[in-house]
C-alpha cells in the first residue's frame, strides 16, 4: 500500500502559556486536497508552518511520505525541498526577476542546470498565461500575478505536498478569481494540497475534506457541504454566522 | 471638438507663473546681498592682503601643482587598495556579527570587540600607534613602509564602520524573505547568499558610498606617517617658500576627486527612492 502523502500525530504546541495547536491530527493521502478554515489564531498557520519545519513544535509527529521528518538528526532543509510552501504576502524576492525567483531553488537547492531550469519555468508561465512576465521584477506585477508566480516557484520541484497559507488574503475579488483557478488546476493535476483559506466558495471547489479548526483543536471535520451547511458545534456555526454576516460566505 | 482650456485653468496657470518669476527675483535678489556683504567682510578684513599673499599665490600655485598631483596619485592608489579590503574585511565583520551559530560565537564575540574599538579610536590615534608602534616591535616581517602601514590603520578603522553599515542593511531586509528562501530548501548559507546579501546591499549602497568619500579624504591623514601623499608634497613646498598656496592646491584637487562621487551617490539615492515611491513602501 501506498504511504500517505502525510501523516500528523498528536501534534503540540504552544508560545509559552499559550496552547496554540492541541493534538492535532491529520492526514493527507495521497492526491488529497484538505483545507483548513477557522478564525485568526485558531493554529491554521501554525500548522502549516510546523509542517514545513518552520516552526518548532513541543510534542507529537509529522511523516512526509512515510519518513518521519521531526525526528532528531532529520535535514530540515532536504525536507522543506520536498514540501512547497505559499503565504499570504507572495515572498517574492525582489531583487531577482520571475524567471530567476522560480529557477533559484531548482538551480541551488535540486541540482537542476540552468538551461534545463529555464527551459522548465518557461513551460510552466507559459501553460499559466505568465511568459511575458518572465523577465519582470516582482514589484511591477500586480498583487494577483505575483502570488501565481509564488505558487509555480513552490511547485516548480515537484514538491509531495503544498502548503497555501491564506493566499488570497491580501488580494482583491478579480486577482483572487486566477489564483484560485490556478490552484483548481493544480488540483486537477493531483497536487496533493492543505490549504488555509477564508473563501469558503473555493473551500467547497477543491476540498476533498474540511477541517474547522477552533482554539488550535479540530472541532468538526467533513465534506465542504457537511461543514458547511450542516455545522454542528456552536463554534462553527458562530463562524459561518460571522461569514454571512461579513458577506464572505 | 478639440480641447479649449476653461478660464479658470488660464486663471491658474498665469497665477502660477507670476508666483515662479516672483520665487526667481528674490533667489537673484538675495544672491547679491549676501554676495557683496561676504566680499565686503572678507576683502575689508585687516589681514586681508597679507592671507591673499600667502594663500592665493598664482606662482606658488602653479609651481607647486606638478608635486601635488604626484602626491595626489599615491592618494589614489592607497585609496583603491585600502577600499577593496575595506570592503571584504567589513563583509566578513557583518557577517559574523549577524550569524547565529553557535560554532561562530567566538568569531561572532571578537568581531564585536573589534568594531567597539576601531570605531572609538580617533583614525589619527590609529595611524601613530600603527605607524609608530608596529614597527618598534621589530618583528621583520612587518614592513616599515609609512604607505603600508598608513593604508592598514584606515582598513582598519575603515573595516568597523563599513562593516556596521553592511549589518544593518542586513537587518533591514524583510525576515519573510528569508523564511520564504528557506521554505525552498534553501540553506542559511544559500539564503544568506543569493536572498539577504543581495538585497543588503543595495540597500546600503548610498552610504557605503558616503563612506568610501570619507576614506578618499581620510587618505591624506597617512601623510603624518611621512608618506609622500598630496598633503605631504604641499608641506614640503610651503616650508620651502614660506607660502601656504600649495594647501590650497591640495584642498581643490581632493574637493575635485570627491565632488564626481557625491553626485553619483546622490544620483543614486534619488534613483532608489524613487523605486521605492513606485512600490508604495513608506
Amino acid at each position: 500500500m501506498k504511504n500517505n502523502a502525510l501523516d500528523v500525530i498528536n501534534l503540540r504546541k504552544s508560545y509559552g502559556e499559550d496552547l496554540v495547536l492541541q493534538d492535532i491530527s491529520v492526514t493527507l493521502a495521497q492526491h488529497e486536497v484538505k483545507v483548513l478554515v477557522g478564525a485568526s489564531g485558531s493554529g491554521k498557520s501554525t500548522l502549516l508552518r510546523a509542517i514545513n519545519l518552520l516552526e518548532g513544535i513541543d510534542d507529537g509527529q509529522i511523516l512526509l511520505d512515510g519518513q518521519d521528518i521531526t525526528a532528531v538528526g532529520v535535514d530540515a532543509d532536504k525536507v522543506r525541498s520536498q514540501i512547497g510552501s505559499v503565504f499570504q504576502s507572495f515572498n517574492l524576492f525582489p531583487h531577482l526577476n520571475v524567471l530567476q525567483n522560480i529557477t533559484l531553488a531548482p538551480r541551488k537547492v535540486h541540482g537542476t542546470s540552468r538551461s534545463d531550469a529555464e527551459a522548465n519555468a518557461i513551460q510552466l508561465l507559459e501553460r499559466f498565461g505568465l511568459a511575458d512576465k518572465a523577465k519582470q521584477y516582482p514589484d511591477l506585477l500586480s498583487g494577483g500575478q505575483q502570488q501565481r508566480v509564488a505558487i509555480l516557484r513552490a511547485v516548480i520541484t515537484k514538491p509531495k505536498v503544498l502548503l497555501l497559507d491564506e493566499v488570497t488574503s491580501a488580494l482583491d475579488p478579480i486577482l483572487i478569481a486566477e489564483v484560485l483557478s490556478l490552484i483548481s488546476e493544480l488540483k486537477s493535476e493531483g497536487m496533493t494540497m492543505m490549504i488555509a483559506t477564508h473563501e469558503m466558495g473555493f473551500a467547497k471547489r477543491v476540498a476533498d475534506q474540511v477541517l474547522f479548526l477552533h482554539h488550535g483543536q479540530i472541532l468538526e471535520s467533513g465534506s465542504p457541504a457537511d461543514i458547511l451547511e450542516n455545522p454542528r458545534s456552536a463554534e462553527l456555526k458562530g463562524f459561518l454566522g460571522a461569514l454571512r454576516e461579513a458577506g464572505r460566505l | 471638438m478639440s480641447y479649449q482650456p476653461s478660464a479658470l485653468r488660464l486663471q491658474r496657470e498665469e497665477a502660477r507663473r507670476r508666483a515662479s518669476r516672483r520665487s526667481t527675483l528674490i533667489a537673484v535678489i538675495s544672491t547679491v546681498v549676501i554676495g557683496t556683504i561676504l566680499t565686503v567682510v572678507v576683502t575689508g578684513a585687516p589681514g586681508f592682503k597679507a592671507v591673499k599673499q600667502s594663500f592665493f599665490n598664482w606662482h606658488y600655485a602653479v609651481t607647486s601643482f606638478p608635486h601635488v598631483l604626484s602626491g595626489l596619485w599615491l592618494n589614489l592608489r592607497v585609496l583603491v587598495i585600502a577600499g577593496i579590503f575595506v570592503l571584504i574585511f567589513g563583509l566578513l565583520i557583518a557577517l559574523a556579527r549577524t550569524s547565529h551559530s553557535p560554532v561562530l560565537y567566538p568569531v561572532r564575540l571578537l568581531a564585536t570587540i573589534y568594531t567597539d574599538i576601531f570605531r572609538g579610536l580617533p583614525l589619527l590615534l590609529v595611524l601613530l600607534l600603527v605607524g609608530f608602534g608596529l614597527p618598534g616591535l621589530g618583528i621583520s616581517w612587518i614592513p616599515n613602509s609609512a604607505v603600508v602601514l598608513g593604508t592598514t590603520s584606515l582598513i582598519l578603522t575603515y573595516s568597523a564602520y563599513v562593516g556596521e553599515v553592511i549589518r544593518a542593511g542586513i537587518e533591514a531586509v524583510n525576515p519573510a524573505q528569508r523564511m520564504a528562501s528557506r521554505a525552498l530548501g534553501l540553506t542559511q548559507t544559500q539564503t544568506q547568499r543569493y536572498v539577504v546579501l543581495p538585497q543588503a546591499l543595495r540597500k546600503v549602497t548610498p552610504a557605503l558610498l558616503n563612506d568610501l568619500i570619507s576614506l578618499q579624504k581620510d587618505s591624506g591623514l597617512i601623510s603624518v606617517l611621512g608618506a609622500i601623499d598630496a598633503i605631504r608634497s604641499a608641506q614640503i613646498d610651503t616650508a620651502m617658500s614660506f607660502n601656504f598656496t600649495p594647501y590650497l592646491v591640495a584642498g581643490a584637487l581632493f574637493v575635485s576627486l570627491t565632488i564626481p562621487l557625491t553626485r553619483f551617490t546622490d544620483w543614486l539615492t534619488k534613483r532608489q527612492d524613487r523605486a521605492r515611491v513606485q512600490q508604495g513602501q513608506w
